[in-house]
């Protein structure tokens, strides 16, 4: 065993380069091997597939209707994303789509987050009376479809006259299943129970010890469910579908209308399209990397 | 096991706070005193607060989570209708036996279960696939993640559009390309299997770098030794995939089929704008449960139905997840 580690750099090091797969170099653990060609080549492919689909969202809203409809398909860039752009911000509601969207998605997550780590906390930390039954009750809901809620939120919606109104909307999202299951597993390992014993010994009250234990030390995993919140409440679609009009959308509802033959014209439709997935992109593009742990250190916990 | 210590901290801080001040008999009295009212104060506040601290999220779950699910089912038993969804009219189960006689419902089931399949298991598989190699030492593997993950932050409805673009019959980038090839322009919309097909693609798509990031930090957390040990017995790197890895990796693997198992379920955007109608095709041939459900309450005004197939998707999801828990159990009896 010591042999084979003390000898794995060694090797490892020309490896690189060379144009082989070392299937044959025996003794080295999975993670420690160095990826050949052929790697490189298959991801390199998926790479392509996962973002082609974007980049020809932008070609198609960078055309006009006439050259989609011609043979073959654009490649590249035309002059009319200005126009297109600009079609789709007046036609479908744009404008106040992403104001909306952006207004729905940021209340979410702040209430998400704040709900969330104080009964995670109360899950990972805390005894109490009931508190197996409750956290099982959370655990299983996370299974339940929303579609058996939306006829009985529909109900609601219409007896209270919110159709159209964008508390229809954020009130049934602002508590999470996931979130409060996701901050009780962090804080179980996050937040050692010494800190809140340390704490209580000095005197502090249960909201002084959220305020100067609790939120220091679950400030990274409150980023990331941010994170994840902010994206599926921005991607949100059956039930503001249901409870919203193109009078009063969210992104999501307004690109319905454009694909909906409220305007023909495909060009313009991508162009929506990327109106509404651009302000995501650029949330991944400064902050993917913090995305990208947050999903694996969910998963590993999880 | 934690949470017993929290108990005990009260006593502790009380004690602290009664034996520290050495001062004077009459004050060290008075000081006690103060002690014991505060050491009950902070007995309530750690009895109660846990309470405070998770009723905010109670409160919202209790009223548009739990209480609507209950309500669905009650719902169920009643004709009501989307123009006055107060008025309730009971008609016991006969939203039930009529769904269960009724070709759209089975047909948007088995659509249902045939998208699932086909979008499911060539995503997890292709993630697992994905994950292993990501796991190589590897230049810039943080770009290859981030990229994959990009499609999850694009949503159901700006991917469907571009999607159905692509599929498209007459100028799609998809059909251009089979030409090449010399195959005809296919209808991919109005074919049954085609359409199936294409919707599953869009899920494919949208998921599989998700998955694949859930693999990979699975992966990373395999003891090496256990790869040593395998290396030591002359396993080659695909024996190693086989035999190590995947076994490891076997509760996450549950996992992600059970995750994918719900979204498959009520799978309903993509359909929808695939074709741009809650009939999901001219014959129905991409309808599905969810797409099913919307068409009886927001387009036939059925709401009453509609409760009905949310509970049936429920029956369904249950059935499933027992099968999934005694293949599971199965399995580990095997080993």
């Amino acid at each position: 065993m010591a042999v084979l580690t003390s000898a794995t750099p060694k090797e490892e090091a020309p490896g690189e380069g060379d144009g082989k797969r070392r299937t044959r170099t025996r003794g080295k653990a999975g993670r420690h091997l160095y990826a050949g060609w052929f790697t490189y080549v298959v991801l390199g492919f998926f790479t392509v597939g996962s973002l082609f689909p974007l980049v020809w969202t932008a070609i198609a809203a960078s055309r006009d209707n006439a050259r989609l409809a011609e043979t073959p398909p654009p490649f590249w860039f035309g002059g009319n994303l200005g126009s297109n752009l600009q079609a789709a911000w007046t036609d479908a509601n744009m404008g106040k789509a992403l104001i909306n969207t952006v207004f729905v998605a940021g209340t979410v997550t702040v209430s998400t987050v704040l709900f969330a780590t104080l009964a995670g906390f109360a899950f990972a930390k805390l005894r109490f009376r009931g508190s197996n039954i409750l956290l099982l009750l959370v655990i299983g809901t996370m299974m339940v479809p929303p579609q058996l809620s939306v006829v009985p939120l529909f109900m609601a919606v219409a007896e209270l006259e919110w159709t159209n109104q964008l508390q229809a909307v954020i009130l049934p999202m602002m508590a999470s299943a996931f979130g409060v299951f996701f901050m009780r597993q962090y804080l179980i390992n996050a937040l050692p129970t010494e800190l809140i014993e340390a704490a209580r010994v000095d005197g502090a009250h249960s909201l002084r010890l959220v305020w100067h234990v609790v939120f220091p030390a679950a400030r990274p995993a409150m980023a990331v469910l941010g994170m994840l919140t902010f994206v599926l409440a921005w991607n949100e679609f059956f039930w503001p579908m249901i409870a919203l009009t193109q009078d009063n959308p969210t992104v999501q509802v307004a690109l319905t209308g454009l694909g909906r033959g409220y305007i023909p014209d495909q060009s313009v439709i991508m162009a929506g399209s990327l109106l509404g997935t651009l302000p995501l992109l650029i949330v991944f593009a400064v902050f993917g990397k913090q995305i990208v742990g947050g999903i694996m250190q969910g998963a590993v916990k999880g | 096991m934690t949470s017993q210590d929290m108990r005990s901290a009260p006593a502790t801080s009380a004690a602290g706070a009664g034996t520290s001040p050495p001062g004077p008999d009459g004050a060290d009295e008075r000081e006690k005193r103060r002690a014991a009212r505060r050491s009950k104060w902070y007995q309530r506040d750690a009895k109660w607060s846990p309470y405070a601290f998770i009723s905010p999220f109670f409160l919202f779950f209790a009223a548009f989570g739990l209480f609507p699910l209950l309500y669905t089912g009650w719902a169920s038993l009643h004709r009501v209708s989307l123009h006055s969804p107060t008025e309730m009219e009971w008609v016991g189960l006969h939203n039930f036996t009529r769904l269960l006689q009724d070709e759209y419902f089975w047909n948007s089931l088995s659509n249902t279960f045939v998208i699932g399949i086909i979008s499911t298991v060539p995503q997890l598989l292709m993630a697992l696939g994905l994950a292993h190699l990501l796991n190589y030492k590897l230049r810039g593997s943080m770009f290859f993640r981030v990229a994959m993950l990009t499609p999850y932050a694009t949503s159901v409805a700006a991917a469907t559009l571009v999607f159905a673009m692509l599929y498209g019959r007459d100028f799609g980038m998809i059909n251009w390309g089979l030409g090449l090839f010399g195959i005809d322009n296919i209808d991919w919309e109005g074919g049954s299997w085609t359409s199936q097909f294409a919707v599953a693609t869009i899920v494919i798509w949208r998921w599989t770098g998700y998955n694949t990031l859930i693999y990979l930090a699975a992966m990373q957390s395999v003891p090496n030794d256990l790869y040593e040990s395998a290396a030591l017995d002359g396993a080659s790197r695909w024996q190693q995939f086989l035999h190590v890895t995947v076994p490891s990796l076997r509760p996450t693997i549950l996992f992600t089929v059970v995750i994918s198992t719900i979204g498959s379920t009520q799978l309903f955007g993509e359909p929808l704008l695939f074709g741009g109608s809650p009939s999901g095709g001219a014959s129905n041939q991409y309808q599905t449960l969810g797409l099913y459900l919307y068409e009886q309450g927001w387009t036939n005004f059925h709401l009453g139905r509609a409760s009905a197939i949310a509970w049936m998707m429920f029956l369904v999801l249950i059935v499933i997840g027992l099968v999934y828990f005694l293949v599971a159990k199965r399995l580990q009896k095997s080993h």
